[in-house]
């Protein structure tokens, strides 16, 4: 009798483990390669920032994660309500590598997350200010499932729990159309003007026990025509 | 027994891919909206911030305190003129509902508030610096993203002392009262 219950239990587990694999390398989940907003001959702007919590200005969330808060001292989102979000002020640097303003970062994980369809969602909103030119808000959702698979899993899967390489993608997937960002200008020459955005990320080194070691977010924004505005509603 | 094995293998993958189905991953803490409707339309929403006990982040051009003390700002001229202020945001019971961010520029007219409510979403109101005769600063929602996408509408921003607060802090909260009227509605 012994010998069948560890056979089942062998089985459950390997039955868990068998599922969980398959679902991290899925070939039926899309993996998406190309930006769609380089699909197209309009001008778009790009701004860099890096990813790295500790070479931000400024970042926080619950403590509890691997992210951890920048700089010392400063305040936690200890409470219920915000302890799966994210604060992150970052300064934005433009296709020339020149400051060219600065952005904050509010990120809270999904509700509508679904690994089963690979889609481990986040909620966020930018708040990008251009000194000069303007300044736009950027509401989207992110999905890091491709950032899962290529970099948070092979770094655990890793006997240094780090990983090493060169990845890249988007994280934008919506809520415009072809999973773009919508973006709203609110102040000086963008007041008023509707746009959408890319965000991806690059990723060089990760450690699982500090999150990213070197990497560096993007916004590409692109102005739309009268033609995309039908497209992206 | 290999037949035991192969009929957990397969409760085993079962088991897992009704789990991951039937219980939510992300399971987010969400407090009952307060709001109440206004005698000329639209809904009114007060929300609260406790100074200093909700602010996270502090920086004003100018001015060598910075919170947290750590705070290094970056150098870059462009960056100077900045005053930036990051807040936890309540609502009218006083539970912390979101987080906020207050940006503004030397010179200009305006300040940018960027309210973010994890369960909700959020919203980018721009207030005037200039005070009404009521002593309030009038604001706009500019944008906002789920539940206030479809939103527009006027905040009220009002600063109020705080008495009992320990000497030599300057102590208080800043209240807004968002009066919001769906575009959908008004068409």
């Amino acid at each position: 009798m012994m010998k069948y219950a560890i056979s089942l239990l062998l089985g459950l587990l390997c039955g868990v483990a068998l599922f969980i694999i398959s679902l991290l390398y899925n070939p039926f989940i899309a993996n998406r390669t190309l930006t769609p907003l380089s699909v197209g001959d309009t001008a778009v702007t790009s701004l860099s920032y890096t990813a790295v919590p500790a070479k931000s200005i400024a970042f926080t969330n619950s403590g509890a994660g691997r992210l951890q808060p920048h700089p010392k001292g400063i305040r936690l989102l200890r409470e219920d309500t915000l302890e799966l979000t994210d604060i992150m002020v970052a300064e934005m640097r433009d296709a020339r590598g020149q400051t060219a303003g600065i952005g904050v970062k509010f990120s809270s994980r999904s509700e509508r997350t679904n690994l089963l369809r690979g889609e481990a969602l986040v909620n966020s909103a930018w708040y990008v200010h251009l000194p000069g030119r303007g300044s736009f808000f950027v509401e989207q959702s992110e999905n890091y499932w491709q950032f899962i698979q290529n970099v948070l899993v092979p770094a655990y899967r890793n006997s240094a729990n780090s990983w090493k390489g060169k990845w890249s993608g988007d994280l934008s997937a919506g809520p415009g159309a072809l999973g773009v960002a919508r973006v709203t200008g609110v102040g000086g020459s963008l007041l008023g003007l509707s746009m959408v955005a890319v965000e991806s990320l690059s990723v060089q080194a990760y450690s699982t026990d500090n999150g990213p070691v070197s990497a560096e977010g993007r916004l590409l924004i692109k102005m739309l025509q009268p033609d995309d505005v039908t497209a992206t509603e | 027994m290999l037949k035991t094995f192969m009929i957990g293998l397969v409760l085993g993958v079962l088991a897992t891919a009704g789990a991951l189905y039937a219980f939510p991953v992300v399971d987010l803490q969400r407090e009952h909206s307060l709001v109440s409707v206004a005698t000329n339309g639209g809904n009114v929403e007060s929300f609260y911030i406790n100074v200093p006990a909700d602010r996270i982040l502090a920086r004003q051009p100018g001015q060598d305190s910075l919170l947290p003390d750590m705070l290094e700002w970056p150098g870059a001229n462009v960056l100077q003129p900045i005053g930036m202020e990051l807040y936890k945001i309540r609502n009218e019971r006083g539970v912390v509902i979101g987080v906020a961010s207050q940006l503004s520029e030397s010179g200009s007219t305006s300040t940018d508030w960027l309210l973010h409510f994890p369960a909700r979403g959020s919203q980018l109101i721009s207030v005037q610096t200039q005070a009404t005769s009521s002593g309030a600063l009038r604001g706009d929602l500019r944008a906002g993203s789920r539940e206030f996408a479809k939103r527009r509408g006027s905040v009220a921003v009002r600063w109020v002392t705080d008495d009992s607060a320990d000497e030599g802090v300057a102590g208080g909260r800043i209240e807004m009262l968002t009066n919001y009227i769906s575009r959908v509605d008004r068409q």
